[in-house]
């Protein structure tokens, strides 16, 4: 009785929220795959504290000093951030329900993220040429985990952008459609900013020690 | 290369009689439900009522379905292993042979927390959230069907090792080395993680789905704050699956490169870190712990409530204390490894931490205490439970502090002191819980109430059962007896393990009493009828509605104007003397369309999940490939939803508000 008369429901600041009812299909989507990036980065942030743990665990084999090249991951920097302003760019073309200026867009992301891969693969190549595979160190387990891990996201963030294309094609800009294609562009910002933690933390930090 | 990886015709294991009749016998039962549902020609109704169903009501019912069948296969692994210890005093070696005990008490661990306590509260949060913040469904209804059916799919595979192979021996938490292909070479810890990894997914699925269904989806008023307390515990437990559940899959994927690629995680060789994996296990596992445990809390806030016929005490403090847990529930970790070595400063810490997050708690047993003080508490099955939890939970709360101090720790790590404490904890605990939601909302889910007096013999079975069967434990670890023991030198242990053994006998006549209680109930359904939707008084919005509610759950969403809001609205009318207005508007409403995407989704992962564990690599691929399309058939269906007509909308509801006039 007491507590009740002391609480004054009128100052409540978690009242102000008062919902008007459930929010739209839209916002809630959108609010759900947020929540999904969410938890695909606290996967990322157990790989990275495992990569972390085991940077120096090279069990006499070679380290990430002798192995990375910086040029390379330069121009895979290169790639995938360029890709995520044609990504905006598609973000625009959808906005205008501009068919053309979509799919353009979206090509060029595509080939933006499928140069990524190719230099990346070919970065893996010549390290598994040289004897570096994830077979010979703790270091390299946990390397190839971490960058193959974003560099699988980055696959499955094309085989859905090529299918969302399918979808415009088919569907056309309808609801569902752009519900999809907006949550498709948050995902594959989203590897960008993981992207530049792998950059820091994997080739910056680890060309130097 | 064998065009089926590693499976043979050894993988039966026809030379164990004990695996041989248990597996048998699931068979048998299995066949003989198909064989009843086609005889009965039910497969139509199954299919269309419930595996294809996207309701939130129904997936609960299934979940809570999942949880109480794994309960009888998890309990029966616990008598088996009692029986054991009975047996096998000095220079007796019991009736199980090593590896078979160590799989006994693995799969009893793995099916107890993954699959019969997760199912459960994830369950009854299916059911009840929803219709507690008056809303329709969840905020993704198709998803919710597949977390379903991976869960399922993590059941199967489980079960399935009884039959094809083996399961780990290497407890529930799978340590490295011991887990590492060199020293577990056979497919049992592949079926652990395996069915762990589908299983995972569908809970993060489900952790993703409520945070968005509680934070974006209220009726109309509905603020943070006259939330029900139910509700709030879940949203705590799903934001902690989302937070925590990633870890695991991170954790186990590692192990799993390890045990299929060659990588050096956690190896002894490669500079590998096996300590590694213990800390990110259990950077998972403490919050797991409250995942569990949290809406546990909520259903006793409900029934504490309802019962003693007042609001909540301290509603702000319990949600306070719920919301304190969750992230304080992420600082303790270690302390379930003090013994590592991680040096007197460390291992404070995490004590101190631990000791901490105790008072929350606590809080929240004053609350429970002052509802109940000066209310007119009915003693129905729901409360009986909740009561027991006080007491049992307090006790297995004090043992958690006692090994909360990192110097007793290092004495009673690992020991059977440490198995009473978490099975004090989760029995009295979470265990209690869902047996009070249980009881509490069956009536909404199926419009019949659960006999009271077997619930209350099941119950008066469970406690005293529980007391006998974990007392003697917390003694025979002071006395240094260790966990996971096949068999034991010192004779002056038995007494106290035949006094356990009893104990788990006298659980095992209450989940008799459970069994009769569900069959009782259903005979005489027409004697229990809950015509008003309403049987016992609640005060939260899913008693606002028939039971079992329709589809679309409520006609009209409730417009919510307080804390506890179907009682307010009781009030408010019973204060009126005008008449209600029978002059409602009724509109069509949308409700989501069957799909078979889950069931079709479950289908591959079985699929590719059997193939993983045996390499068979061409059926891992297939089993892919058929989730892919299925998803692309989601993805281009036409329609999402299907309209139900106004006409069907004003007749139901105008039945419930007759019954409700009577």
């Amino acid at each position: 009785m007491t507590m009740a008369a002391l609480y004054d429901e009128a100052a409540d600041p978690l009242l102000d929220t008062a919902a008007d009812g459930p929010a739209p299909k839209a916002i809630v989507v959108a609010y759900g795959f947020w929540i999904f990036l969410l938890s695909d980065i606290v996967m990322f942030s157990a790989i990275f504290a495992t990569y972390a743990v085991l940077a120096h665990a090279t069990a006499g084999g070679p380290s990430g000093a002798q192995l990375f090249n910086e040029t390379r991951v330069l121009v895979e920097t290169g790639c995938l951030l360029l890709s995520s302003y044609t990504c905006g760019l598609m973000s625009l073309g959808i906005e205008a329900r501009h068919r053309v200026a979509t799919y353009c867009a979206a090509a060029v992301t595509f080939a933006l993220g499928v140069a990524f891969l190719a230099v990346e693969l070919s970065e893996f190549a010549g390290m598994v040429a040289r004897g570096a595979t994830p077979e010979r160190s703790a270091f390299l387990s946990a390397f190839f985990t971490l960058v193959g891990c974003h560099g699988l996201h980055v696959t499955f963030g094309l085989l859905w952008l090529a299918v969302m294309m399918a979808q415009v094609v088919t569907k056309g800009f309808r609801d569902t459609v752009l519900r999809r294609l907006f949550c498709f562009s948050l995902f594959w910002h989203a590897l960008d900013i993981i992207w530049v933690g792998i950059f820091t933390v994997v080739y910056l930090i680890g060309a130097r020690s | 290369m064998n065009i089926l990886g590693k499976l043979s015709w050894s993988a039966i294991p026809i030379s164990e009689p004990e695996d041989m009749i248990a597996s048998g016998l699931m068979i048998l039962a299995a066949v003989g439900v198909l064989v009843w549902v086609t005889v009965k020609g039910r497969w139509p109704y199954l299919w269309q009522e419930w595996l294809t169903s996207v309701d939130h009501k129904r997936i609960g019912v299934m979940y809570c379905i999942l949880a109480l069948l794994m309960l009888l296969r998890g309990f029966v692994d616990a008598i088996m292993m009692r029986a054991q210890q009975v047996m096998a005093a000095g220079g007796a070696q019991g009736y199980l042979p090593p590896q078979h005990y160590d799989q006994i008490f693995s799969a009893h661990g793995t099916i107890m927390i993954f699959f019969m306590a997760m199912p459960f509260i994830i369950g009854l949060m299916n059911f009840a959230v929803p219709l507690q913040l008056g809303i329709r469904d969840v905020a993704f209804p198709t998803l919710n069907s597949v977390s379903l059916g991976l869960t399922a799919s993590g059941i199967l595979l489980t079960n399935i090792s009884l039959v094809v192979g083996e399961f780990a021996k290497t407890g529930w938490v799978a340590y490295p080395p011991l887990s590492e292909l060199r020293f577990s070479p056979g497919v049992g810890v592949d079926y652990y993680l395996w069915a762990l990894q589908i299983s995972g997914v569908g809970t993060l699925l489900t952790g993703i789905n409520f945070v968005t269904t509680i934070l974006k989806m209220r009726a109309p008023g509905m603020s943070y704050m006259r939330m029900p307390v139910f509700c709030w515990t879940a949203l705590a437990t799903n934001l902690l699956i989302v937070a925590a559940f990633p870890i695991l899959t991170a954790t186990f994927a590692m192990l799993l490169l390890d045990r299929y690629l060659g990588f050096h995680f956690f190896t002894n060789s490669g500079q590998g870190n096996p300590m590694m994996y213990v800390n990110l296990f259990w950077a998972w596992g403490h919050p797991e712990v409250y995942i569990l445990i949290l809406p546990a809390f909520g259903i006793f806030s409900e029934v504490f409530a309802t019962f003693s016929g007042k609001p909540l005490f301290g509603y702000r403090s319990i949600v306070a204390a719920t919301m304190a847990i969750c992230v304080f529930s992420f600082l303790v970790w270690l302390h379930h490894f003090f013994t590592m070595g991680a040096g007197a400063d460390v291992n404070g810490f995490f004590g101190i931490m631990t000791m901490i997050i105790a008072v929350p708690t606590g809080v929240k047993i004053f609350n429970w205490l002052f509802t109940m003080f000066g209310g007119r508490v009915r003693f129905t099955v729901p409360v009986l439970w909740s009561l027991g939890f006080m007491v049992t939970f307090v006790i297995g709360g004090m043992t958690g502090v006692l090994l909360a101090v990192p110097p007793a720790d290092f004495q009673l790590h690992n020991s059977l002191f440490l198995v009473a404490h978490f099975h004090n904890v989760l029995i009295g605990g979470l265990f209690f819980g869902v047996m009070a939601g249980y009881n509490y909302w069956f009536p909404k889910a199926f419009g019949f109430t659960l006999s009271e007096r077997w619930g209350k013999a099941a119950f008066w079975c469970w406690l005293v059962g529980f007391y006998v069967a974990f007392m003697p434990l917390y003694a025979l670890g002071l006395m240094g007896m260790t966990r996971r023991l096949q068999h034991y030198d010192n004779a002056a242990w038995q007494p106290l393990l035949i006094v356990a053994a009893a104990g788990a006998l006298i659980v095992l006549c209450g989940i008799i009493c459970q069994i009769i209680q569900l069959i009782v109930s259903i005979r005489e359904r027409d004697e229990h009828r809950d015509k008003t939707g309403d049987p016992w008084n609640g005060r939260t919005l899913e008693w606002a509605t028939p039971s079992p509610p329709p589809a679309w759950n409520f006609p009209a969403l409730p417009r919510v104007e307080g804390k506890d809001a179907f009682w307010t609205e009781k009030r408010r009318i019973r204060g009126s003397s005008t008449e209600e207005p029978t002059s409602l508007r009724y509109e069509p409403i949308e409700v989501p369309k069957n799909s078979a995407t889950g069931f079709v989704t479950a289908f591959f992962a079985v699929l590719t999940g059997f193939a993983l564990i045996w390499h068979i690599w061409w059926m891992a691929m297939l089993g892919l490939v058929g989730a892919f399309i299925t998803i692309l058939a989601f993805a281009w269906r036409e329609r999402a939803e299907i309209e139900i007509p106004a006409a069907l909308i004003e007749r139901v509801d105008r039945a419930y508000r007759e019954a409700l006039s009577r």
